[in-house]
């Protein structure tokens, strides 16, 4: 098993017309995640990806003819939220958002009508997700990964594939990696992927990559401590040198009022019993050391 | 456009039409204190009279009007308009009594440093007759995804230090996701901070601050102190009201596409002219103190690559993230920005290439190493899309490369402490 993608995922691409939203569907499709539908207003009726995908006009037709349940999402700022919440309204179950550069007061409407409808909106500025050998859903290159059962939870994008790089190389297979976005309004939060990992017989070890600002890392290693103490757990968090003040690249990365420190979530992660590696690429030698065989 | 220093090489100037923000760059922008009463003040706020002056001449003015229309005996207050905290301890916030001292005073803060950042206008008001203050603000809750009003009876201190102080003093309340603050969730607040006798004040700014917000898509707007000052009302008597005192706040610049005008607002000293050629560049470089310069894309792999640099002994330079599908011309202005730094004497390209084409980085590097004169050890690392190609351009153009993310740091240190020899 896996979470959040697999097999069975039936996934609408919204935007599959644009540069990006092609270009990234062809990735997904190659690597043998069932597109079943695209969806672009004004381009009802056409096909993508060869002949092989129906375009659709709204999401909710795209439901109705395909099934689709999973719902990835290549549209410009400006647009995002408003495919978000198109997709949450259609019946749509799980959400990726890989736009970047919401206005963050966008996200909290969008954010709260997912939660209304009982859908899942992972990201937005986030990479996606990959269940390796079975789908993958957003831009992560698929040829970073090898099947398995650790479970890896990132806050950003090409540091998670050198994680995952890392891991690979170190013949330690992913049962899913999870990207949850740098931006401060997400919809999935360590804790939610940490909750899902717990619950997946397939996941046996648990990789959480974190980075300075906010508090989300301690809240999760919180419950981590308590509810999956069973699991080796390895972690690494980016910004130990990021001075205070300056917001580092993504919008949430950032040091105030003392908060947010890199030092304060490597302890929090260590109380709960995570190893915290000093370089990505310790972690696989990390993990081994927690006593994962995988 | 105005490029930074070029004395260390000769790459021209780049074409001055400015580019959309990468994506991933995205710098919080903060505002002055007078910016943002005017902001205010559009969403309908109370805020007391005040003027702008970037000369003594224009304070000495400004003050004879404020002091006329006052009462007699009255003061002006004279503030720096600069954006660092404590302004009032490092002298920036004076009281004068005269059209002369006003003066004097303007005088003497016009031009002052404050933290490294010089004061180029200063803001004139009457001196607030204050009875009691307070701090109210409207912040972004990451975990509750939610605007959070936080308030507390004890105004005038950084709300940091009461947090840590007293943490059961400050009121917190959330405002609806779709509703934005409702009047109820408002009145509670004023109850809850003791402003009870002037309620109807106290919800309007209450529901100003989230509306404000909004308005301008800021992710943080304070008033502290908000404050019950004692006014002449229309007959003379004394009379009571509650007023914004201070303010800041700070904008989402992701959103400032659709705010034109509020780019204006940016302060130029507040952005080191490196930043400001970054920005319009589209690229995100925050200049640091090291002499490791560094050049990455995604911003969680350039912090994990500066910590790295860190780890091996050395000291980075910047903070530097090309962003996703940067292609050789953005990776040659990159090099420009590192270079112009004079403290640079070794650089670390680390690149993951997903969207980004290994390739075309190694272009870039190359063509950015053809026109730089001033030589610099480079250490590259290009892994992920097309790393095949980029090797093999690499290698023809005799760069030193490394495989793993350790070795690279490890010898972009070495490079830094041979230059440094």
């Amino acid at each position: 098993m896996s979470v959040l993608v697999g097999r069975e995922t039936r996934l609408v691409v919204q935007g599959i017309t644009g540069r990006e939203g092609e270009f990234h569907a062809r990735a997904m499709q190659a690597y043998g995640t069932r597109i079943v539908a695209g969806m672009t207003p004004g381009k009802g009726g056409q096909s993508a990806l060869d002949g092989t995908v129906p375009v659709f006009d709204t999401v909710a037709d795209a439901v109705r003819e395909t099934g689709a349940d999973t719902s990835c999402i290549f549209v410009p700022a400006a647009g995002a939220p408003d495919a978000v919440m198109e997709a949450a309204d259609a019946g749509i179950a799980t959400i990726f958002c890989i736009t970047e550069g919401i206005p963050a007061l966008d996200m909290i409407p969008a954010v709260e009508l997912v939660r209304s409808r009982g859908a899942r909106l992972i990201g937005p500025n986030c990479p996606g997700a990959t269940s390796p050998g079975r789908a993958k859903v957003g831009i992560i290159p698929g040829s970073i990964h090898r099947e398995g059962r650790v479970g890896v939870v990132s806050r950003s994008g090409t540091l998670t594939y050198e994680a995952v790089q890392a891991m690979t190389d170190a013949g330690l297979g992913q049962s899913t990696c999870v990207g949850i976005g740098g931006d401060p309004i997400i919809g999935t939060t360590f804790l939610d992927v940490l909750q899902l990992f717990a619950a997946d017989p397939d996941t046996e070890a648990i990789v959480l990559i974190g980075e300075i600002g906010g508090a989300a890392e301690e809240t999760a290693a919180a419950w981590a401590a308590e509810h999956l103490a069973h699991l080796p757990k390895v972690a690494f968090i980016a910004g130990r040198t990021a001075p205070e003040g300056k917001r580092m690249g993504h919008a949430g990365a950032i040091i105030s009022g003392g908060a947010g420190t890199a030092a304060s979530k490597v302890a929090a992660l260590e109380a709960a019993g995570f190893a915290v590696a000093g370089s990505p690429t310790e972690l696989p030698g990390l993990l081994r050391a927690a006593g994962y065989r995988g | 456009m105005t490029v930074g220093p070029l004395r260390y090489h000769r790459l021209p100037s780049p074409p001055a039409p400015p580019v959309p923000p990468a994506r991933g760059a995205r710098i919080r922008v903060k505002i002055q204190e007078a910016d943002a009463k005017t902001l205010l003040v559009a969403q309908g706020l109370p805020v007391p009279a005040w003027q702008t002056a970037r000369t003594v001449d224009e304070a000495r003015a400004a003050a004879a009007r404020f002091l006329a229309d006052g009462p007699p005996g009255g003061k002006v207050v004279i503030k720096a308009q600069v954006l660092v905290g404590g302004r009032g301890k490092a002298g920036g916030v004076k009281l004068a009594g005269s059209e002369a001292e006003a003066a004097e005073v303007a005088g003497a803060i016009l031009g002052m440093d404050i933290k490294g950042m010089t004061v180029r206008r200063v803001l004139i008001g009457p001196a607030a007759d204050i009875v009691k203050e307070y701090y109210l603000s409207a912040v972004l809750d990451r975990a509750e995804r939610r605007i959070l009003l936080m308030g507390s009876a004890e105004g005038g201190v950084e709300i940091e230090q009461v947090a840590a102080d007293h943490p059961e003093a400050i009121i917190r309340r959330h405002a609806d996701p779709l509703l934005g603050l409702l009047d109820y969730q408002a009145r509670d607040l004023a109850f809850a901070l003791g402003l009870g006798a002037q309620l109807k004040d106290a919800v309007r700014i209450a529901k100003g601050l989230v509306t404000t917000m909004r308005a301008y898509d800021a992710d943080l707007v304070e008033i502290n102190p908000l404050a019950i000052v004692r006014e002449s009302g229309v007959d003379g008597a004394p009379m009571e009201r509650l007023v914004c005192l201070d303010a800041k706040i700070t904008l989402d610049d992701s959103a400032l596409p659709r705010h034109p005008g509020l780019e204006e607002l940016r302060d130029p000293d507040e952005e080191a002219p490196a930043d400001r050629e970054a920005r319009e560049a589209g690229l995100t470089f925050i200049k640091l103190d090291g002499t490791i310069g560094c050049m990455v894309n995604g911003a969680g792999l350039a912090m994990t690559t500066m910590d790295l640099v860190k780890r091996a002994g050395g000291e980075p330079a910047n903070f530097l993230d090309i962003g996703g599908g940067a292609r050789a011309d953005k990776v040659a202005h990159a090099m420009h920005l590192i270079l112009a730094d004079p403290k640079v004497d070794a650089i670390l390209v680390n690149i993951f290439g997903g969207i980004t084409r290994g390739d075309e980085v190694a272009r870039g590097l190359i063509e950015a190493r053809a026109q730089q004169t001033r030589d610099v050890p480079m250490v590259v690392r290009i892994v992920g899309t097309n790393a095949a190609e980029a090797a093999t351009l690499l290698e023809e153009a005799r760069f030193e490369t490394a495989t793993s993310l350790d070795d690279a740091a490890a010898k972009a240190v070495a490079a830094s402490r041979g230059a440094a020899a």
